[in-house]
């Protein structure tokens, strides 16, 4: 079965959120987290810390060369990626599916990539 | 049959099916032209099989295998592909294959522009350039964007089926934008002769008619038949004996086909009584006036300007300004219809052959030929090409 990368993206807050906000938005992705993985369609997940966290690493000249580190993320844009869930689907569709479960895609965005499959053997 | 003929009036359904079988379009192109291949050595023109394009579909099947077979290791699709070209079942949900692949092709995670293009490739099979022509595009572009489509069906798993009923509303309007573009490039062929692909203009029907059977609830889908069916109804009267083009105004209408025209209108007054009015039905409304119409002189021009104006609201496109203009060119004058065009930046030819008409109506003679030399510098097919020149000519 295919596999798609479910990519989270929304503005972060300006303000800290209720409790409140936080507990549902917990619980809303606790319910996700649960139906997903009850299909066999979420191969696991995660949330990431905010983009203000994020260091973007750089070798200059390649392979082997001076290592540059930039404090942010590598793009500067109102919607940043939150998190992430690896799914399995039957096609796209499934997956499309799926996506519009997860909690992010009512405030934010969910970008759905399909998994580039290498043979293995 | 000739080949080209089985080619063009066969293919698409071949393909459809292949890609049934296969779920890849690569692979199904690549078998339909290795059989192509073989029946370009075999047949011969003056005894070609009894069934051409049951012929093409068995060769094709069986090269479609040779080329999974050649493959070391299969995918477990790949397997079930093997079993389905081999059994040749027909369709497990008893839907048309090219009507599958409709949906396919107009999935929503495609662009729309890459939805009709892409449909015009596989289920028309007209060529990359014939479909750049349709765009008004590069041809490199246009083959771009079809591979680039072909590869996300591939890369992204976008799935081959007519979605469940409760899917279909919101799937309905690129379907019916699709349909509508594969019966224009048969009514009006993007090159060579004018009726070139006359076929597609029957596909583009019964293509209406099978979405019609499938979505009987949605007024639009029986206003895109009634349009097709009551536009289709003109065929006979639209070429000479020459084969050259005849125009509206010019057309001997007892060679209409009156029964067509008469279902066409019978299926629009029953569509528009559900009081749910869209851009296919007020094109359909506007062809059974055409097609209801005695002569030119007594077409009823006060209506079809008044639709036209209404399908500007809903669709304020250059087509649709222009085609206004020649309407409200017979009710107002060519003076007022030169007007509406001003403001309208294309370097479509119909625009600029409509602004010389108006021209030459006005006795600005010299203005009518530099636009007809401007039509002219754009692409289009052979007869209006040859249509254009001798208007040229004729203006001396």
């Amino acid at each position: 079965m295919p596999r798609y990368a479910a990519l989270i993206y929304s503005e972060e807050a300006t303000e800290q959120p209720s409790e409140e906000e936080i507990g549902q938005v917990m619980a809303d992705y606790v319910e996700f987290g649960e139906k997903s993985r009850e299909a066999g369609v979420n191969l696991g997940g995660e949330a990431l810390h905010d983009t203000n966290t994020a260091t973007t690493v750089r070798v200059e000249g390649g392979k082997g060369g001076e290592i540059i580190t930039t404090d942010g993320p590598f793009a500067e844009t109102k919607e940043a990626l939150g998190g992430f869930y690896l799914l399995q689907a039957s096609d796209l569709d499934d997956a499309i599916k799926w996506a519009s479960q997860i909690p992010g895609a009512w405030h934010g965005r969910v970008e759905v990539r399909p998994i580039m499959e290498f043979d293995t053997e | 049959m000739s080949l080209a003929e089985t080619l063009r009036i066969e293919g698409g359904r071949i393909l459809a099916t292949l890609i049934r079988y296969t779920g890849d379009f690569h692979l199904a192109e690549d078998a339909l032209q290795d059989a192509t291949i073989v029946a370009l050595e075999r047949w011969s023109d003056d005894d070609p099989p009894p069934n051409p394009g049951g012929w093409l579909m068995t060769t094709a099947r069986n090269k479609a295998l040779d080329r999974l077979r050649r493959e070391g290791r299969r995918t477990a699709k790949e397997e079930e592909a093997m079993r389905l070209l081999h059994e040749a079942p027909p369709p497990p949900d008893g839907q048309d294959d090219r009507l599958r692949l409709l949906f396919t092709c107009c999935h929503p995670a495609i662009a729309p522009a890459s939805q009709v293009a892409l449909a015009l490739r596989t289920i028309c099979g007209l060529s990359t350039e014939e479909i750049a022509r349709v765009f008004l595009v590069k041809t490199p572009t246009m083959a771009q964007r079809i591979s680039r489509t072909k590869a996300k069906i591939a890369d992204a798993h976008i799935p081959y089926r007519v979605p469940a009923d409760y899917e279909l509303p919101e799937r309905l309007v690129p379907v019916l934008v699709t349909v509508y573009s594969v019966f224009t490039a048969g009514h009006h062929a993007p090159t060579g002769n004018f009726d070139a692909r006359v076929d597609l203009a029957s596909e583009g029907v019964r293509l209406s008619r099978l979405l019609a059977d499938l979505m009987p609830d949605e007024p639009e889908c029986w206003g895109l038949l009634s349009l097709t069916l009551a536009t289709d109804a003109r065929r006979g009267a639209r070429v000479d004996a020459a084969g050259d083009m005849v125009l509206l105004a010019d057309q001997d209408r007892s060679r209409w086909d009156h029964d067509a025209i008469a279902e066409a209108a019978a299926i629009l007054d029953e569509s528009q009584g559900r009081r749910s009015p869209g851009p296919f039905q007020v094109q359909a409304a506007i062809a059974c006036l055409h097609g209801l119409a005695p002569s030119y002189g007594e077409t009823d021009w006060e209506e079809i300007t008044e639709l036209y104006r209404v399908l500007e609201g809903m669709q304020p496109t250059t087509v649709v300004r222009v085609n206004r203009a020649v309407a409200e060119a017979e009710v107002r004058g060519p003076e007022e219809a030169l007007a509406l065009l001003d403001d309208v930046d294309s370097e479509w030819h119909y625009l600029w052959a409509a602004r010389s008409d108006f021209q030459r109506r006005m006795g600005r003679t010299g203005d009518a030929r530099e636009s007809l030399r401007r039509a002219l510098a754009g692409e289009m097919n052979d007869s209006d090409r040859a249509l254009l020149e001798e208007r040229l000519a004729q203006l001396g």
